[in-house]
């Protein structure tokens, strides 16, 4: 928690961009780290993808287009402190009437946190109990989750879509500087795809899940984009491509709900997609975690295509 | 008897991968070059990682975790030195020079 105070205060106090960008990843790193603390293995899985990888990434190519310092307030910020501090200590009031961090006799524990815990292992039948509350039991906001990355995605190739620049054919990429990345880029790419694949099927077993595996399908694209320039990434997965996947991970999970309302059920009751009820769930988990992971990855990508899309070509002269 | 040579050999690995951990740490802030703080950077992720990576594969035996630990090393092993290569060269492409020592007379004076 210390290293978290500190690396936030360095965060704000820096003027140079670079160093804030790389200290924020940082930040992320060690909150994952202390998530495996708090023993929320999935969400420190996720909170380092995302915030220690892709985030760090994708502020990276916005630096590329920006200043590399911040600029100098114009004012004074005294009274904005002030009042944030206050806030602050109105917040720690009213954390002390709560109950201490682990308690077992605390409101959380006794609703319906033991109800899942019992009761997974008979109606859903796998180990995860975070991906059976995830994707099943509360599978309303999940699917509300992925709509939002959705809606997040679509409104990125909105906004600043529009503006990619198309690429003019006489940037060189010469092959001498960038020897060792290309060959260590294309040993990784495999294994990193397979790794993707791993935790998006083993979300069931152990941590992972759809959201982690996107992320990492998505670091496998970047990671060739970056090596070997941007308009190679397009000829192998092109924007419609992208687009496409964004909309069917939210249209199968929600096309899994509609499935279900065939059968007479409750929109998103997994039990009638098999033959028995703990078979159906486990389907209708696999195939929610797949919709989840596909437009997450898309998301990834194509948001990262856009933002360096922006970025004007370096010819080799101008280096 | 065999789980304390196991144990020993484990625990020195996991010390001296501190050890080159805290090496790297201190050679990233005191050296006076950007290419010689590489070289710290490098010490910690590939050399520090993999020896403390190799001592806990030791503590957990012949189980699943040792392949998974096995595997991360690899990775590590792959991806650490790649990493501090395309930060080099991406300094030296970008024109940053490595701080040379002022050339010595042919008696070694110094001039």
């Amino acid at each position: 928690m210390l290293f978290l105070g500190l690396t936030a205060f360095a965060i704000l106090r820096l003027r140079a961009l670079f160093a804030v960008v790389m200290l924020s990843s940082v930040y992320s790193l060690v909150s994952a780290a202390l998530l495996v603390h708090l023993d929320a293995v999935d969400v420190a899985f996720t909170e380092a993808a995302v915030g220690a990888g892709i985030s760090t990434v994708l502020m990276l190519a916005t630096l590329a287009l920006t200043t590399r310092h911040e600029k100098e307030p114009t004012h004074t910020s005294l009274l904005p402190l002030v009042v944030v501090f206050l806030t602050g200590i109105a917040l720690v009031y009213g954390t002390l009437d709560m109950p201490r961090f682990g308690d077992p006799s605390a409101p959380i524990h006794h609703h319906v946190a033991p109800k899942y815990i019992n009761d997974t292992g008979s109606e859903i039948g796998m180990p995860n109990i975070v991906t059976a509350i995830l994707a099943s039991y509360r599978g309303f906001d999940t699917l509300g989750e992925v709509t939002v990355i959705f809606t997040a995605g679509i409104g990125v190739l909105l906004l600043i879509g529009a503006f990619i620049r198309e690429p003019d054919g006489n940037t060189i990429q010469t092959m001498e500087h960038h020897l060792v990345l290309r060959l260590v880029t294309k040993l990784l790419i495999g294994p990193i795809l397979l790794f993707a694949l791993y935790v998006q099927f083993h979300g069931d077993y152990g941590p992972g899940g759809g959201f982690q595996a996107g992320v990492i399908f998505a670091a496998a694209f970047i990671i060739y984009a970056l090596v070997f320039g941007l308009e190679t990434a397009r000829r192998v997965v092109p924007g419609r491509v992208i687009r496409i996947m964004l909309a069917a991970g939210v249209l199968l999970y929600g096309g899994v709900g509609v499935i279900s309302l065939f059968f007479g059920q409750n929109y998103l009751n997994y039990s009638v997609l098999g033959s028995t009820a703990v078979a159906g769930q486990h389907l209708g988990i696999l195939l929610v975690e797949f919709g989840v992971g596909m437009t997450v990855a898309a998301v990834m990508v194509s948001t990262y295509y856009v933002f360096s899309g922006q970025i004007p070509p370096i010819s080799d002269e101008e280096w | 008897m065999i789980q304390l040579i196991i144990d020993s050999f484990s625990w020195a690995l996991l010390m001296g991968g501190a050890f080159f951990v805290l090496i790297g740490a201190t050679g990233l802030i005191r050296l006076p070059d950007f290419y010689t703080r590489m070289h710290g950077a490098g010490i910690t992720d590939t050399l520090g990682a993999d020896l403390i990576l190799l001592g806990l594969m030791l503590q957990a035996g012949f189980t699943l975790v040792t392949v998974k630990l096995f595997l991360i090393g690899a990775f590590l092993l792959i991806t650490s030195p790649s990493s501090s290569h395309a930060i080099a060269n991406a300094a030296f492409t970008a024109g940053l020079n490595p701080q040379v020592a002022p050339d010595d007379g042919p008696d070694g004076d110094g001039s």
